[in-house]
């Protein structure tokens, strides 16, 4: 019980008041701005050429407004934002028009948690267990190869790194696919072809994302272990003869994994925002992807759709990662 | 000179110190170009790099050599402003945050907290989507500092928490140092180090940022940028017509970039303090 009210109700509360800011400053940061969106969609509609009689720029206003949910005054709209987050419902899109834009998250999130899941899962293990054996031995040979490449790849932004693989993979070396989930006017249906396929679209982009992440953990872990192994702990297993196996897998990294689950959660958000990128680089046909077009089209209910989708998915993510904390720390009992 | 000596020795610092100092004269010659970066077709288009143009000319008539010149320099003053003005903000909340403690801390944290949580990627996206006729040079740099200060305020924080509990801490506020001379004068040099390297970070991520909004086209791409460059040669066409000259350019010079700020930073603060090796190195 004690659990519940020392620990889980605080976060909790967190936790939502997190979500309530985020998806109040989606409601304010279009209404900060002197320009008026709907006068603004309709301005665009007008340089891209098409031409618009004033009866019919009228009946326009009226519907963006009730669209963008612009009637009455400001805490009418904001009450009316909520409601219809509760259900679910973002409008529709101007993209795509009239498909709504919940239909088309629907669409692409699986390939983004697809992606993101498999990438983050991979980076994190490859990256803490290589950095650990690096941070035990970090006197050998590989350790310092290693080390370099990870000074390399760490410092480069997603974009960057991305499209450097895309021009090397796919435009030099011509081994993979330039863009796209699958191959085009496939059908996605469960068979090996198109399982194949489909791994051959994803790999560039899960590669990027996973050198890009290992190297980050590789380095974090790699000095987290270097502590400990400093640590009297270990030097006292290692003169009473426990063997070295047992030393690194049990003692050592089973204590540098722990903040790496903390840096894990708080870094959830860039790496979202790195897989959201690099869709945009291999035209992946995920969020990110979705997210170009909109900002492409100005498409702003998407985006508005998209950014508080993210804002509530990253957040519960990390709740979860919290909450499964205690598993890997024995010291941490909620009870 | 013998600092400088020992930081030579490390062959990183040797190697982003020339890097950078290399990319500063580069930045500096663009007052001399003899082009104007934003005017079209003062050149014959599509030239492969030769003498009279040292990397070739683009599709739009201009020559690639001096557009980098202005985009280094640019991209550089945009890092510049966000790098300092979050330092601000995040030497500010960190040192309040941790020296008075209590609500203060709780709630200012709870803000850096909620920043970090977010994906801020997505909100500057839709911030520059409304501003982006406005995002000049200042105003871009001023907008990624508004959102870049949260990690470091943490980790200024968590440095002022473990001075605070130091004997001189205690020494100095019996022998009556007021509160704001016992930060600048006793907390500040402790922290140097440590906001120095983050403000090389925190360089690096506006550079990187600015470039994925100048792909999306969510800046004055008429200014000339690092991503502007980049978005320029990718709306082109560059890759598949083979003007390979004029797509590599900004893609290698950030990539110099990136790794020449990155090393300096990693080797300096090796240098000046090898504690703060676990901090640096955490999420950026």
């Amino acid at each position: 019980m004690a659990f519940i009210k020392r620990y889980l109700i605080p976060r909790l509360i967190q936790y939502f008041l997190v979500i309530f800011l985020g998806i109040t400053a989606v409601f304010i940061i279009p209404r900060l701005t002197p320009t008026d969106p709907v006068r603004r969609t309709i301005q665009e509609l007008r340089s891209r050429g098409s031409y618009l009689d004033p009866g019919s720029i009228e009946a326009m206003v009226e519907d963006l407004e009730e669209m963008y949910g612009l009637e009455g005054s400001s805490f009418d709209q904001y009450i009316a934002f909520w409601k219809r987050l509760f259900r679910g419902n973002f409008g529709v899109s101007f993209f795509q028009f009239p498909t709504p834009v919940m239909d088309l998250i629907a669409n692409s999130l699986p390939w983004t948690l697809g992606l993101l899941l498999v990438t983050t899962f991979i980076s994190w293990t490859i990256g803490n267990i290589v950095g650990a054996l690096a941070g035990y031995f970090s006197r050998s040979r590989w350790a310092k190869v290693l080390d370099t490449i990870a000074m390399f790849v760490r410092p480069m932004p997603y974009y960057i790194f991305s499209f450097s693989l895309l021009l090397l993979f796919a435009y030099a070396l011509g081994l993979f696919p330039v863009a796209g989930g699958t191959s085009i006017g496939r059908q996605i249906v469960f068979n090996l072809d198109t399982m194949l396929d489909i791994g051959r679209h994803a790999f560039l982009p899960a590669l990027s994302l996973v050198l890009l992440g290992a190297a980050a953990n590789f380095q974090t872990m790699k000095l987290i272990i270097q502590n400990v192994n400093s640590e009297d702990f270990v030097q006292y297993a290692k003169f009473g003869g426990v063997k070295e196996g047992r030393i690194v897998w049990r003692y050592v990294i089973r204590n540098g994994i722990l903040p790496q689950m903390t840096n894990l959660a708080l870094s959830l958000g860039q790496i979202f925002s790195g897989a959201l990128i690099t869709e945009i680089v291999f035209s992946y046909p995920g969020l990110g992807t979705l997210l170009y077009n909109a900002i492409v089209t100005g498409d702003y209910n998407l985006i508005m759709g998209i950014v508080s989708m993210s804002i509530i998915a990253i957040t519960t993510a990390i709740l979860v990662i919290d909450l499964i904390y205690p598993l890997f720390d024995p010291r941490i009992r909620y009870t | 000179m013998k600092t400088l000596r020992d930081l030579f020795r490390d062959y990183r610092f040797a190697f982003s110190f020339s890097v950078l100092c290399l990319l500063l004269v580069f930045a500096v010659i663009s007052l001399f170009s003899p082009y104007d970066p934003t005017f079209w077709g003062s050149v014959p288009r599509d030239l492969k790099p030769s003498w009279e143009h040292l990397l070739g000319t683009n599709s739009k008539g201009q020559d690639v050599f001096w557009q980098a010149t202005f985009a280094v320099r640019n991209s550089l003053i945009i890092s510049v402003i966000a790098g300092s003005v979050s330092r601000v903000i995040a030497i500010l909340v960190g040192m309040i945050a941790g020296y008075t403690g209590k609500t203060t801390d709780r709630v200012l944290m709870f803000i850096s907290d909620s920043l970090l949580v977010i994906p801020l990627f997505l909100i500057i996206v839709m911030v520059a989507m409304l501003i982006r006729q406005q995002l000049t040079l200042p105003t871009l740099g001023l907008l990624l500092a508004f959102f870049g200060w949260a990690w470091d305020a943490r980790v200024i924080r968590s440095l002022i928490l473990s001075l605070r509990e130091r004997q001189f801490t205690n020494t100095a506020i019996l022998s009556g140092t007021g509160t704001l001379s016992l930060v600048m004068k006793e907390y500040m040099p402790f922290a140097m180090p440590l906001i120095f390297s983050t403000l090389i970070n925190n360089m690096s991520w506006a550079i990187g940022l600015e470039m994925t909004l100048a792909i999306l086209g969510l800046v004055n791409i008429d200014i000339p940028t690092l991503g502007t460059m980049l978005n320029w040669a990718l709306s082109y066409q560059s890759i598949l017509l083979g003007h390979w000259w004029w797509i590599l350019t900004p893609v290698t010079l950030s990539v110099f970039l990136f790794v020449a700020l990155y090393w300096l930073s990693v080797s300096i603060s090796e240098y000046l303090d090898p504690r703060t090796r676990t901090q640096r190195v955490g999420v950026q």
